[in-house]
C-alpha cells in the first residue's frame, strides 16, 4: 500500500508539470498582460518596459515558466494586477468555494443516493420511470438556466431566500447555490446508484443473504448497498474536483466571491498570475481527490489490493 | 404458534413421517412474453434423514421448485398454487416474517456457484456468523466460535485464520465448503443443495459428496439434491424424482429408477450419459430435439414431441391427454407396463451396457 501511494505521488509530478505548462502557455498566449493592465489607455513605453522586466515578461516563455514554478514552490504565487497577493485572494476564495462544494456534495450524496436506491428497488414502477425522466431533464438543462430560474423563482418571485450571497457566504445562504451546483451531478448519482442497485438486487449473493434468513432491511443495508455504492463513490470523489473548479457559472449567478468568481475576473482582466495560480491549486485538488478515490476503492473492495 | 394450529389443520397427505411435503405445486411467472409455467402440478415428499435427488435438464423446473420452498422467488411476478408443508407449516401462504425465521435456520440452501453466491466484500467468517446471530441471538464471539467449528467440520484447514479471509482468497472447493458450512450453521433439518458440485472438478466433487453424507448422518437432516448428473445422484440419493418441463415424469428409489427406468425421458437421460467402461466407437444417443418452451408447452404428455415411442400408444393419446404420475414407484407415461418392460429390455438396456 505504502509503495503504491509513493508510486502514485511520483506519477503526479509529470501530470502536474504538463497541466500547469499548458495553462501557462494558454494564458500567456492570450495577449499582452501589460496592455491589459492599462486598460483603454496606451501605456507609457518606459513604464511598460519596467513592468515587463519586473515580471520577467521580457524573458523567453520557457524561462518565464521555470521562474514562475520556482516562485510557486517558495509559496509565492505572484501579485494580481490590482496589487493584492494572489495567495491572499486564495485565502479568501478557497474557503468560500470549499463550503459551497461541501454543501453540493452533501446534497448529492443524501438526495442522489436516496433517490437512486429507492428508484433501483422499485425498478419499472411509475416512481422509477418518473425519476428517470426527471433526471434526464435535469441533465440536459444547462446550469445557467436552472441557476437563473431557481434564483428568480425562489429568490425574487417568492422571496424564500436571498437571491445573492453576502460576502460572508454563510452555510444557510449557500443552500440554494449548492443545489444549483449539485443538480447535474445529483442526477448522475441518482442514475448511477439506481442502475447499480437494480443490477445487484438480482445478484447471487443477495439471494444468499435472503436465504440465510436476514430481514429485508439488513439485506439491503448490509449486502446490497455496500456492494452497489462503489461506482457511486468513485463518481462523487472525482466530482469533488470538478465542483470546486466548475463553480464559475454558479458563483457568477449568486455573486459568490469564491474560486470561480476570482477565475472569471482573472480571465476577464487578462490577469495571468491569478488564473495560473488558481488553476494550479485546482489541478492539485483534482490529483489528490483522484488518489483518495483510488485508495478508498481498496478499502471498500477487498479484492483490490495495491502492492 | 402458527405452526401448531397449522399442524392440526393440514396433516401431510402421505402420512405423518414426511418432513417436507409438496402437493400439486404450480409456479407461474409473468414475463413480457407471457406466462411461463415453470412448475406444473408437482408433488413429492421427503422424510428426515433421507435424500431426495431431483434430476432433469436445465429449465425443467428443479431449481424453481426449491427456490419456491424457501420463498426466494420474486413475489411480485410469481403466482404460486398448491401446498408446501414443512414440518406441519404451510409455506406458500406464510408471511415474509415467518419465512425469515425458517430460512437459514430450519431449512437452508447450498447454491451452485459459491463464487457469486458469497458476497465478495465481507470475510467468510462474517458471512457465516450472520445467520447464527440472527436465528440464535448469539453474540459475535459465540457466532465466531461456531463458525470456526463449522469451518473445521467441513474440512477447511486452519479455520481460525481462514475465518478472516475473503471469499476470493479461497479456492473453488473451499468456497463450496464454506458455503456448506454456512448452510449448516443453525443445524437445518432440511438442506436444499442446488447443483452443489457442478462447478467443481471431480476429485473435489467426491470430497464434497462425502462431506454431505457424513453431515447428514451426524445431523439427520433431510436433503434435497438437485443435479443433472446421474452419477452423482446414484451415489447420494435414496429416492429419485425425474423432472421434465416443469412436471415429474418418474419417481422411485434411486436403485429402481436407475436400474429399471420406466419413462422414455429417463431412458434418454441414461443413454446420453457417457460410461467409463463404454466402447469409444459406440455413439452416445442424445435425446432428439430441444426442451420445450414453457411459454407454450406441448399438450398432453410434454415429452411427446421428442419421444421415440409415441407410435406404440394407440390413438393420439400422448398429445391429447396428460399421463398421471401415481404415488410410489411410478412413471407418467401412456405406455403399458408390458410395453415399457419389453422396450427397455430389447432396446434400451443393451445400450446402457
Amino acid at each position: 500500500m505504502g509503495r503504491y501511494v509513493v508510486r502514485r505521488l511520483l506519477q503526479m509530478i509529470p501530470v502536474f508539470i504538463g497541466t500547469t505548462l499548458l495553462i501557462f502557455l494558454m494564458v500567456y498566449a492570450l495577449g499582452d498582460p501589460v496592455a491589459a493592465l492599462f486598460g483603454d489607455k496606451a501605456p507609457d513605453p518606459a513604464t511598460a518596459a519596467r513592468i515587463r522586466e519586473d515580471l520577467h515578461l521580457d524573458e523567453p516563455l520557457w524561462k518565464q515558466y521555470l521562474l514562475y514554478m520556482g516562485a510557486i514552490f517558495r509559496g509565492d504565487f505572484g501579485t494580481a494586477f490590482n496589487g493584492q497577493r494572489v495567495t491572499e485572494l486564495m485565502a479568501t476564495a478557497f474557503p468560500v468555494t470549499l463550503r459551497l462544494t461541501l454543501v453540493a456534495v452533501v446534497i448529492e450524496i443524501v438526495v442522489g443516493i436516496t433517490l437512486g436506491v429507492v428508484s433501483g428497488l422499485k425498478r419499472g414502477r411509475p416512481l422509477d420511470t418518473g425519476l428517470l425522466v426527471v433526471t434526464l431533464v435535469v441533465i440536459s438543462v444547462p446550469t445557467f438556466v436552472s441557476g437563473y430560474l431557481l434564483q428568480f423563482l425562489l429568490g425574487v418571485k417568492w422571496g424564500w431566500v436571498s437571491p445573492s450571497v453576502s460576502s460572508d457566504a454563510r452555510l444557510d445562504e449557500l443552500i440554494l447555490p449548492g443545489v444549483v451546483l449539485a443538480l447535474v451531478s445529483l442526477a448522475y448519482v441518482t442514475r448511477l446508484s439506481r442502475t447499480s442497485i437494480a443490477e445487484n438486487t438480482r445478484a447471487d449473493y443477495v439471494r444468499t443473504a435472503i436465504a440465510k434468513g436476514l430481514p429485508r432491511h439488513r439485506v439491503i443495508t448490509r449486502h446490497l448497498l455496500r456492494n452497489s455504492l462503489i461506482p457511486v463513490v468513485t463518481f462523487i470523489g472525482a466530482d469533488v474536483g470538478a465542483l470546486m473548479g466548475g463553480a464559475i457559472v454558479t458563483e457568477r449567478i449568486f455573486n459568490i466571491h469564491g474560486v470561480g468568481y476570482q477565475l472569471y475576473q482573472g480571465i476577464l482582466r487578462n490577469n495571468s498570475p491569478t488564473v495560473v495560480g488558481f488553476v494550479t491549486i485546482l489541478v492539485i485538488v483534482f490529483l489528490v481527490a483522484n488518489l483518495l478515490v483510488d485508495l478508498l476503492y481498496a478499502v471498500l473492495d477487498p479484492r483490490i489490493r495495491y502492492a | 404458534m402458527t405452526t401448531l394450529t397449522k399442524t392440526e389443520d393440514k396433516p401431510a397427505p402421505t402420512g405423518p413421517e414426511a418432513f417436507l411435503s409438496v402437493r400439486d405445486l404450480r409456479v407461474a411467472f409473468s414475463t413480457e412474453d407471457g406466462v411461463v409455467r415453470a412448475v406444473d402440478g408437482l408433488s413429492f415428499d421427503i422424510e428426515r434423514g433421507k435424500t431426495l435427488g431431483i434430476v432433469g435438464e436445465s429449465g425443467s423446473g428443479k431449481s424453481v421448485t426449491n427456490l419456491t420452498v424457501l420463498g426466494l422467488h420474486n413475489r411480485k411476478t410469481t403466482d404460486i398454487q398448491g401446498e408446501i408443508i414443512l414440518d406441519g407449516q404451510e409455506l406458500t401462504t406464510a408471511s415474509e416474517k415467518e419465512m425469515e425465521k425458517i430460512r437459514g435456520n430450519k431449512a437452508a440452501m447450498i447454491f451452485q456457484d459459491p463464487l457469486t453466491a458469497l458476497s465478495p466484500y465481507y470475510t467468510v467468517g462474517r458471512q457465516l456468523s450472520e445467520p447464527f446471530m440472527k436465528h440464535r441471538g448469539a453474540s459475535k464471539k459465540e457466532a465466531k466460535d461456531r463458525a470456526i467449528e463449522m469451518l473445521a467440520k467441513v474440512g477447511i484447514p486452519q479455520p481460525q485464520t481462514r475465518f478472516d479471509d475473503y471469499p476470493h482468497q479461497f479456492s473453488g472447493g473451499m468456497r463450496q465448503r464454506a458455503m456448506i458450512a454456512m448452510s449448516l450453521m443453525c443445524d437445518p433439518e432440511l438442506l436444499i443443495a442446488d447443483e452443489p458440485t457442478t462447478a467443481l472438478d471431480v476429485t473435489v466433487q467426491a470430497q464434497i459428496l462425502d462431506l454431505l453424507r457424513d453431515l447428514q448422518q451426524e445431523f439427520g437432516s433431510a436433503i434435497i439434491f438437485i443435479t443433472h448428473d446421474l452419477g452423482v445422484i446414484a451415489n447420494m440419493a435414496d429416492d429419485l424424482l425425474v423432472m421434465y418441463a416443469g412436471r415429474a415424469v418418474e419417481r422411485g428409489s434411486v436403485r429402481e429408477v436407475l436400474s429399471e427406468p420406466k419413462h422414455p425421458y429417463t431412458w434418454g437421460l441414461l443413454s446420453s450419459m457417457p460410461r467409463l467402461g463404454g466402447d469409444t466407437s459406440e455413439a452416445l444417443v442424445p435425446i432428439p430435439g430441444t426442451p420445450p418452451s414453457l411459454l407454450n408447452p406441448p399438450t398432453g404428455c410434454r415429452f411427446h414431441p421428442r419421444c421415440r415411442f409415441r407410435d406404440e400408444v394407440p390413438g393420439d393419446l400422448c398429445s391429447t391427454e396428460r399421463p398421471l404420475l401415481a404415488d410410489g414407484r411410478a412413471a407418467a407415461c401412456h405406455l403399458t407396463g408390458e410395453q415399457k418392460q419389453s422396450i427397455f429390455i430389447d432396446q434400451i438396456k443393451p445400450r446402457l451396457g
